[in-house]
């Protein structure tokens, strides 16, 4: 659709740049303040440089924290992906079956993150879970609070089953934006499903799948309140993810220097992705049209 | 016979979906005595105490009401600065559209915990920490971009024609965009409303860092809880199970505009 050419459009956007701008230059401008200053108190501050972001870039423990949210990251990916996918053909197309599975597919997004975490705890714990005691059961030694692999699966358990769901979703979407024709033509060529899957579904779903892949690694790069409940990071540091981590900083031992310079290397990090999203993005609005 | 094996798939899906739900359920009928002696499947003796000392309690029940009151105010906000913008984007090529809608746009993607210190700094010195509206005015960060998002996605379903012909008729723009425009995008609009309400609802770590006592969040009651010595898992999970009623009441009437909105309307 050609649009207007129109400056004046500009006073429709202050509001939202208003709102936007209180609520992130501002906080981005203080972040940056602390980040090259070492700060005693309200009038005792001593400029530092780049020191805190020297710091920062060579703590061990940071590089661990971010090794861990990407090979978390990719996890999430492998996994929800391709299970979404699969959920969303199972679905009904139409009916009350459809508007039902929807109901129920879309329940674990709308539960605060923290009781996502609450849940999780009742369901694993080894003494009054049923996950925890059945595995246990099985003659399998299960306790996520103790040993490091026990924590993961568990986090991967939690995370696969709170936000397949939206990849499921999107890939619904996908698949009800598909015309009727195609399948009729793929049935009188005698189209295996396979076939009608690789060849019209799968590339019909390429939109809307950039956009679960995109959404689902940045939000499991800023993951925090659903692990925070459920181990605290722990045992040791194995799930201590980089908005844990960051948190630690900020509030536990109140390092504000380091923590504001992480921030603006997390940010950055983030940032970049994000700029990827925007470019893949375009190019698949274009894509569609042409 | 493709069917059925999709249907039970499905079912399977479904049940392990709602089995860890289920088995909060269940905790939230069953004393913390009954819970920690005994390993059962379905309340025994059901008792609706955890749930009468969650409504009589105050420093229980105000958890909700003060997170329905910044929910909604945050649902307002957003709604009311994004339609406008949303219009401006959908219609109008203007100096810097592109790159204000990227900025907007890393906002949404901009990790919370980063905020965090700031946020607090800044609405100390405005004195607004505990109060619901800088809790609303912070989930702003990412639901008045979300807004945008989702909402330019379904104005552009809409063809620019009506706008021409509305113009020539003699309308002027706010009568238009109220009495033409917005009907015809109200299910954006629904949709909308429900993801920022489905996001503020959600978001715990701004929403409990920058209140204290009046104006905390039901989330934040919950951390307290598990944070003690000495767990009451059946309170818990009574008060994690009316966290989910909410949404599930809502979801029911987007359900039909769901999977669009997921896609931020772009499908």
């Amino acid at each position: 659709m050609k649009k207007w050419d129109d400056n004046k459009a500009w006073f429709m956007v202050i509001p939202v740049f208003l709102v936007v701008a209180v609520s992130a230059i501002l906080p981005l401008m203080t972040v940056v303040n602390y980040s090259i200053q070492d700060i005693f108190g309200p009038d005792n501050r001593i400029f530092v440089g780049i020191e805190w972001y020297r710091e920062v870039l060579t703590d061990s423990r940071l590089h661990d924290a971010l090794n861990r949210q990407l090979l978390f990251s990719s996890l999430v990916l492998l996994i929800e992906i391709p299970l979404g996918i699969l959920i969303a053909l199972m679905m009904p197309k139409k009916g009350w079956g459809a508007s039902l599975s929807l109901v129920l597919v879309a329940l674990p997004l709308l539960i605060p993150w923290n009781v996502i975490g609450t849940i999780w705890i009742i369901f694993t714990r080894p003494d009054i879970g049923l996950f925890g005691a059945a595995i246990n059961g099985l003659g399998i030694a299960f306790d996520h609070t103790g040993a490091p692999l026990d924590a993961w699966i568990t986090v991967m358990l939690m995370e696969v089953w709170h936000w397949t769901p939206l990849v499921a979703l999107l890939a619904y979407a996908g698949l009800q934006a598909i015309p009727e024709a195609y399948f009729q033509a793929a049935r009188i060529d005698g189209a295996s499903t396979w076939a009608t899957f690789r060849y019209i579904q799968l590339p019909k779903m390429r939109g809307v799948l950039t956009i679960a892949v995109l959404l689902r690694f940045m939000d499991s790069f800023l993951i925090y309140a659903e692990p925070f409940v459920l181990t605290g990071g722990g045992p040791g540091n194995s799930t201590t993810f980089l908005s844990i981590y960051l948190v630690k900083l900020a509030v536990g031992q109140f390092d504000l220097g380091p923590a504001a310079a992480f921030s603006i290397i997390y940010f950055l990090i983030v940032l970049l992705f994000c700029w990827l999203f925007y470019q893949v993005l375009l190019k698949v609005g274009t894509g569609d049209k042409s | 016979m493709k069917f059925q094996k999709r249907t039970v798939g499905l079912i399977i899906y479904f049940f392990l979906l709602l089995l860890p739900i289920y088995w909060m359920l269940n905790m939230s009928f069953r004393t913390n005595a009954d819970i920690l002696s005994v390993f059962s499947f379905y309340p025994h003796e059901p008792t609706f105490d955890n749930y009468l000392k969650i409504f009589t309690d105050k420093s229980w029940y105000s958890g909700y009401l003060n997170t329905i009151y910044y929910v909604s105010m945050n649902v307002v906000i957003s709604l009311m600065t994004a339609l406008p913008a949303a219009y401006a984007f959908s219609r109008y090529s203007f100096l810097g559209d592109k790159h204000l809608f990227f900025w907007l746009l890393t906002n949404r993607m901009a990790p919370p915990a980063v905020f965090l210190l700031p946020f607090f700094q800044l609405y100390s010195t405005f004195n607004l920490i505990d109060t619901h509206f800088a809790v609303a005015l912070s989930h702003c960060l990412f639901n008045v971009p979300l807004a945008v998002w989702i909402l330019e996605g379904f104005m552009s379903g809409v063809p620019r024609e009506i706008d021409e012909m509305a113009y020539i008729d003699g309308y002027s723009f706010p009568r238009f965009f109220l009495t033409i425009f917005m009907p015809l995008i109200r299910t954006g609009i629904g949709v909308t409303a429900f993801f920022c309400f489905m996001f503020s609802w959600v978001e715990l770590l701004l929403a409990r860092t920058l209140t204290t006592t009046v104006a905390k969040p039901i989330a934040a009651t919950m951390t307290r809880t598990v944070s003690a010595s000495g767990l009451d898992w059946g309170l818990l999970a009574a008060a994690g199970i009316l966290t989910i009623v909410p949404g599930a009441l809502v979801i029911w009437f987007v359900r039909n505009h769901l999977a669009k909105g997921f896609a931020l309307g772009r499908v």
